[in-house]
């Protein structure tokens, strides 16, 4: 059986209904809540796919923050739902990081949900990785900026890194609307950005737009009890309302205002790609138990300017996880690892590797390992301690050997007052070692100015 | 004098990118949020000496419409880098809790 024809539209409407699905694509949340969302003939339905708060593996290494069993649940619920509906699905940030891999591996999965069952429509994928060639014109042309406390980017920075993205605005996903697909994927965006495009492509303006994509692209973080489930919003000329659609949650004007505090630095000033969203004078009220009406956020336009994402490769690495129990050892702990880290440093020279090739990192739990200079009350003892010694080589056999000694050496080395000589460390693992592999860390803190919004983000259109 | 773990709703730490850490203070009780608020205890300056950091590196707001602060600082080590110890930036907060708040 044909599934329903998707008629794009760009009808200037005078609000529109978004739904979001959950915080991330493959984090789940309940059919039920997207089953009652589409029988509200939402205009779109979408969900936010990333984020750089698991770190810089996963767009270093190309792969994807959650598994490709979780992404398939989510993404076939979506596209079934938008199908069916005739309305657009929009994911922000593919895979987790939104790098060309992430971007493939969401894209393969849709192709599969439309083959399983009997789907067709138009897909649009963004792309979003950097040309090194295009960001070292840019750099030339003095059209790249370090933000807050960034340093200048060299050409070296843009050189060594392993991936490198630009965060899309709203520009490239109104541009797949125009053009009639129904299903959008991105490579890495500013997370309003798919909520933002459908409200824009439909009239409505900026301000409102942006406060509603910036609520949406967490979903029901901004209602409570928390929980992963689904986000409507309704966007108008000069307000949003926010509504769960799981009828257990609520939100309320209290946590909507919460939600403002979220992964920002900020709650009142929000940078994006094209402007300033201002939601210092916004009124937040209730419209029912459930239901809150936001007014009064301002947006004012700047310069266009896209941040840029890279990660860098800096080596590999291996850990071994110890404990001590000894109150001795305890009681010296700070001394006894300086002696650790000389005596491992003369065993790993021994095997005519340099200081240079490889770094030995210690973290202390039950002393400062969390927090580490940051820690208020270092002076306290606590009955055990725990390890993790990190050695970060140049490749992994030296990461591998150096820690090896590291090992040993925190095992066996003698200290005044030793009562247990036949071993330093309760070691939970055999093998004791752990191999991570190539490690990376985020290098840029920068933005560029490009000739339009469009420019870095190709789009490339399919029938599925 | 009260201890704000035994006043506030949360006291919390997160990544806000990268490369900055933001701490939020949050009330549920808006007349115990304005006689904390009348003490003037939670600023920029506090936050920058219980995370030795000066007090120009802490962008601090104060939101009333959240009954909250917050404070957005420079992460010590920018998320996952070598040496990082909390890749979230979500356990950062404990300082919090011992703010001795004068009411």
């Amino acid at each position: 059986m044909a599934n329903p024809v998707y008629e794009p539209t760009r009808r200037k409407l005078e609000a529109v209904r978004m739904i979001s699905a959950s915080g991330i694509l493959g984090y789940g949340f309940p059919e039920s809540s997207m089953k009652a969302g589409l029988e509200r003939k939402p205009h779109m339905v979408g969900v936010d796919g990333g984020s750089s708060d698991p770190g810089p593996h996963y767009l270093g290494s190309g792969k994807t923050l959650n598994s490709r069993l979780a992404m398939k649940r989510d993404l076939s619920i979506l596209v079934r739902g938008a199908v069916a509906n005739g309305i657009p699905m929009m994911v922000g940030t593919c895979g987790g990081a939104g790098g060309e891999p992430h971007l493939q591996a969401c894209a393969d999965i849709v192709r599969e949900i439309a083959r399983e069952n009997g789907l067709h429509f138009r897909m649009a994928l963004i792309h979003s990785e950097q040309d090194k060639g295009f960001l070292r014109k840019r750099l030339a042309g003095g059209r790249v900026r370090a933000l807050g406390r960034g340093q200048v980017l060299t050409p070296d920075t843009i050189d060594k890194a392993e991936r490198i993205v630009g965060m899309m605005g709203p520009e490239p996903y109104r541009a797949a609307l125009e053009a009639g697909a129904q299903v959008i994927l991105g490579g890495r965006g500013t997370d309003p950005a798919p909520w933002v495009a459908l409200a824009m492509h439909h009239g409505l303006p900026e301000a409102p737009a942006w406060y509603a994509g910036k609520m949406l692209e967490c979903a029901c973080n901004a209602a409570i009890p928390k929980k992963h489930d689904c986000l409507m919003v309704t966007v108008g000329a000069d307000y949003v309302e926010a509504e769960p659609l799981n009828p257990e949650l609520r939100c309320t004007p209290l946590s909507v205002a919460v939600q403002a505090l979220h992964e920002n630095a900020s709650p009142i000033t929000r940078y994006e790609p094209g402007g300033i969203l201002d939601s210092k004078d916004c009124r937040i009220e209730a419209v029912s138990e459930r239901v809150v009406r936001i007014s009064g956020m301002r947006w004012t336009p700047a310069p266009y300017s896209v941040k840029l994402e890279a990660a860098q490769k800096v080596g590999y690495s291996a850990i071994t996880l110890a404990a001590t129990r000894d109150p001795g050892l305890i009681g010296q702990i700070d001394s006894f690892m300086a002696f650790v880290r000389e005596s491992t440093a003369t065993k790993v020279t021994a095997l005519g590797l340099s200081p240079d090739d490889y770094e030995l990192v210690v973290r202390l739990y039950g002393r400062d390992g969390v927090m580490g200079e940051w820690e208020p009350d270092k002076g306290a003892l606590p009955i055990e301690v725990a390890i993790i010694a990190e050695c970060v080589g140049k490749t992994q056999d030296i990461a591998n050997a150096a820690l090896s000694l590291a090992r040993v050496t925190l095992l066996h080395s003698d200290f005044p007052g030793r009562m247990c000589k036949e071993g330093n460390m309760a070691f939970p693992f055999s093998p004791s070692d752990i191999e991570r592999g190539a490690i990376y860390e985020f290098t840029m803190q920068h933005v560029v100015e490009p000739d339009d919004p469009l420019q870095m983000f190709p789009i490339e259109y399919e029938n599925v | 004098m009260a201890k704000l773990k035994d006043i506030a709703k949360a006291c919390k730490s997160k990544n806000a990118g990268p490369f900055e850490v933001t701490l939020d203070i949050m009330f549920d009780n808006a007349e115990l949020f304005e006689r904390v608020r009348a003490t003037g205890v939670i600023n920029a300056g506090l936050i920058a000496s219980l995370y030795g950091v000066e007090p120009s590196d802490v962008l601090f707001t104060e939101y009333a419409p959240a009954l909250a602060w917050k404070a957005t600082l420079p992460r010590r080590i920018a998320s996952g880098a070598v040496g990082d110890t909390d890749v979230y930036g979500a356990q950062q907060h404990a300082p919090l809790l011992d703010i001795d708040v004068p009411i």
